[in-house]
């Protein structure tokens, strides 16, 4: 009788349960899983010709354009996450140990500004500050400090690390500052009962328990960063593509639907098998704590 | 009391956080081997003093000395003192003897070594064979008792203990008591314990230091705690004590000449008196059990008057009666073992109580 019940309010629950996530399942299927199923579709035919072929992908895998634009995709990505992560933590330390509770939040709202703008409009804000006659060059060329704007600033793979890290920043403070805000402070004072100096204590006990965040953040920052293409257009002055830049020119200049696919569906690849590789790197972080 | 006699020594210890004053010129000795424990209701300062053993809260004024040094800017991780936290502070990404061994890195043991004396303190705690497990994975007795193995492991002149217990039910506090008495013995080093919880302060310590509001306000041993409070205060908060109005008539000697209603005239021996006057003048004070109601048959008694019984409280070996004194205003509460074939009184019903004037405590 009772497990009867069971049985039915498990039933509606359910039931209820797939009625609140129907509208973003159906919103998920029509607009994510469908032209996702519709890109691997055309990564497996052919142009003009159509029918089934692995063709597309052998160039991709094959041709030194493509490795080399997914090797700088790579390269900058991982630069991004290192930088951005490697910025990230002290805010998110400072602001979960050193900032009093009532002031947290206001911490937070501040660190969250620069969502405020487009990202569109961030990143060109980095090109007039960087660029060849950019606020940089101009300033130091009033105070005579140069003749020529400078080149070592703009069109090149570090001014793009520059303004993908400012731009994901806060995505990298929030899961670290999360992840430190529930680290028990008692095992803070526990470490350095147990004779470790605070130093100590932090790369023993604060730094492990605050790696979820850290693998959030690394995940975070580097999944989009690979395919980002406003930046190495604007700040990279579109002489420095990346592999999202070779998919828009490949499917929108070429018109190359199938061609493009490929390459799309194959950076898709690159970054999932990365970002496994990263997961399992750090498996043992990641268990249950609880 | 010179330094030798002493494993910590507080001088005149203040503490300030902004305007409140949390320690109030703290002055006192633990002796080495002791068991100690500070005693008092949340808010009395308890667990900073505690703190400030560790060195996780500085001082204001004052010294803190542990084993004749001056731990003044001595940091937590240099001091030979180390603590179970209330929470236990488990490291949860550790295994058991991980967390046990945490402390061991600096010392220049091979590992093989290192890991022996993790599975000794295993042992010791009664957790052998739990050394693989994962710390978040054991009940909240087993981290305890992981939290005991990591400081012990380290051989601390003092191990401070945070209310270790509280978070503990009944039966398995009652039993880490026993424990945590038994491997004191067997370690032999002193154990500074912080309870709100007095039955524990009086069943584990060799001696406990009674705070209220960040001023130790006695310090001595259980029975003399419990049988000679030196305040009203102290004697509300250890254990139960009845209080009567009394007015002092003379003294004689070394004995107070009393009068209390119900009781008539006595003398208080000057021992059993004690400070602690209140507005309304003196007070009589005695515990539950040292009273007694005389059934048929009874022992006489020193001294007898009558009574009528408010209250029955029935608690299987004991009965706690509620009753009226002739002649008081307030009911007292009597405790009585109960024996086999005698019956239970009922409320309402008439009594002979019996007492001594030796039993009472007279606050003056």
């Amino acid at each position: 009788m009772a497990q009867e019940q069971a049985a039915v309010t498990g039933r509606s629950e359910a039931a209820s349960g797939w009625l609140l996530i129907s509208p973003t399942f159906l919103y998920s299927v029509l607009l994510l899983a469908a032209p996702l199923v519709a890109v691997l579709v055309y990564a497996l035919t052919l142009k003009d010709v159509g029918g089934f072929s692995f063709a597309n992908f052998h160039e991709v895998w094959t041709k030194p354009i493509y490795q080399k634009l997914m090797g700088r995709s790579l390269t900058v990505s991982f630069s991004v996450t290192l930088v951005t992560v490697a910025l990230a933590y002290p805010v998110a330390y400072f602001v979960s140990f050193h900032v009093h509770p009532s002031k947290k939040s206001l911490w937070l709202f501040l660190i969250t500004i620069p969502f405020w703008t487009s990202y569109l409009i961030r990143v060109f804000l980095w090109k007039v500050i960087l660029g060849y006659n950019g606020v940089v060059n101009s300033g130091l060329m009033s105070l005579g400090l140069i003749d020529a704007p400078l080149q070592a600033i703009n069109y090149n793979v570090q001014a793009m690390i520059l303004t993908l890290a400012h731009a994901y920043a806060p995505f990298a403070i929030l899961p670290i500052f999360v992840s430190l805000e529930k680290i028990d402070r008692s095992l803070l004072e526990a470490g350095q009962d147990l004779g470790e100096s605070r130093w100590m204590t932090f790369l023993r006990v604060t730094l492990p328990l605050s790696m979820p965040g850290v693998i959030a953040a690394v995940l975070i920052v580097f999944i989009p960063t690979v395919g980002d293409y406003v930046t190495p257009d604007l700040i990279g002055g579109g002489k420095l593509p990346m592999i999202a830049n070779m998919i828009e020119v490949t499917m929108l200049k070429q018109n190359d639907r199938h061609m493009g696919s490929a390459i799309a569906v194959t950076a898709m690849l690159v970054v999932a098998v990365v970002s496994l590789i990263f997961l399992m790197l750090n498996k043992r972080f990641l268990r249950g704590t609880k | 009391m010179s330094t030798k006699d002493a494993m910590i020594e507080f001088r005149d210890v203040h503490k300030y956080y902004g305007d409140y004053h949390a320690l109030r010129g703290i002055t006192g000795t633990i002796r080495p081997g002791e068991f100690f424990s500070l005693l008092g209701p949340s808010g009395c300062g308890k667990t900073t003093l505690l703190r400030t053993i560790a060195g996780f809260e500085g001082i204001s004024s004052g010294a803190v000395l542990v084993d004749g040094r001056d731990m003044a800017g001595v940091p937590a991780n240099k001091r030979p003192t180390n603590m179970v936290f209330q929470s236990y502070a488990i490291f949860p990404h550790l295994s058991v003897e991980q967390n046990v061994g945490f402390g061991l890195r600096k010392d220049p043991r091979p590992a093989a070594e290192k890991a022996k004396a993790v599975d000794e303190a295993l042992e010791m705690v009664g957790l052998k064979g739990y050394g693989k497990r994962a710390a978040h994975a054991l009940s909240g007795g087993q981290r305890q008792r992981v939290a005991l193995a990591r400081a012990l492991i380290l051989k601390p002149k003092v191990l401070l203990l945070d209310e270790p217990l509280s978070a503990l039910d009944k039966k398995m506090r009652e039993q880490m008591q026993m424990e945590l008495i038994k491997l004191q013995r067997q370690v032999g080093i002193t154990f500074i314990l912080v309870t709100h919880d007095q039955e524990e302060a009086l069943v584990m310590s060799d001696r406990i230091a009674v705070m209220f509001e960040g001023e130790i306000a006695q310090l001595a041993d259980p029975e003399t705690l419990y049988r000679r409070p030196n305040s009203r205060k102290v004697a509300d908060f250890i254990g139960t004590m009845n209080f009567l109005p009394a007015r002092v008539t003379g003294e004689a000697g070394d004995t107070v000449e009393v009068e209390a209603a119900g009781f008539g005239r006595f003398g208080v021996a000057a021992s059993q008196v004690m400070g602690g006057k209140t507005s309304e003048g003196a007070t009589v004070g005695f515990r539950p059990e040292t009273l007694t109601i005389l059934f048929d048959g009874s022992a006489p008694s020193d001294r007898e008057t009558m009574a009528t019984i408010e209250e029955v409280v029935y608690f299987g070996d004991m009965t706690y009666y509620d009753v009226r004194i002739d002649g008081t205003q307030t009911a007292v509460r009597i405790s009585m073992r109960n024996v086999f074939g005698r019956p239970v009184l009922d409320i309402g019903a008439r009594a002979r109580v019996g007492w001594s004037p030796g039993a009472l405590v007279l606050f003056r």
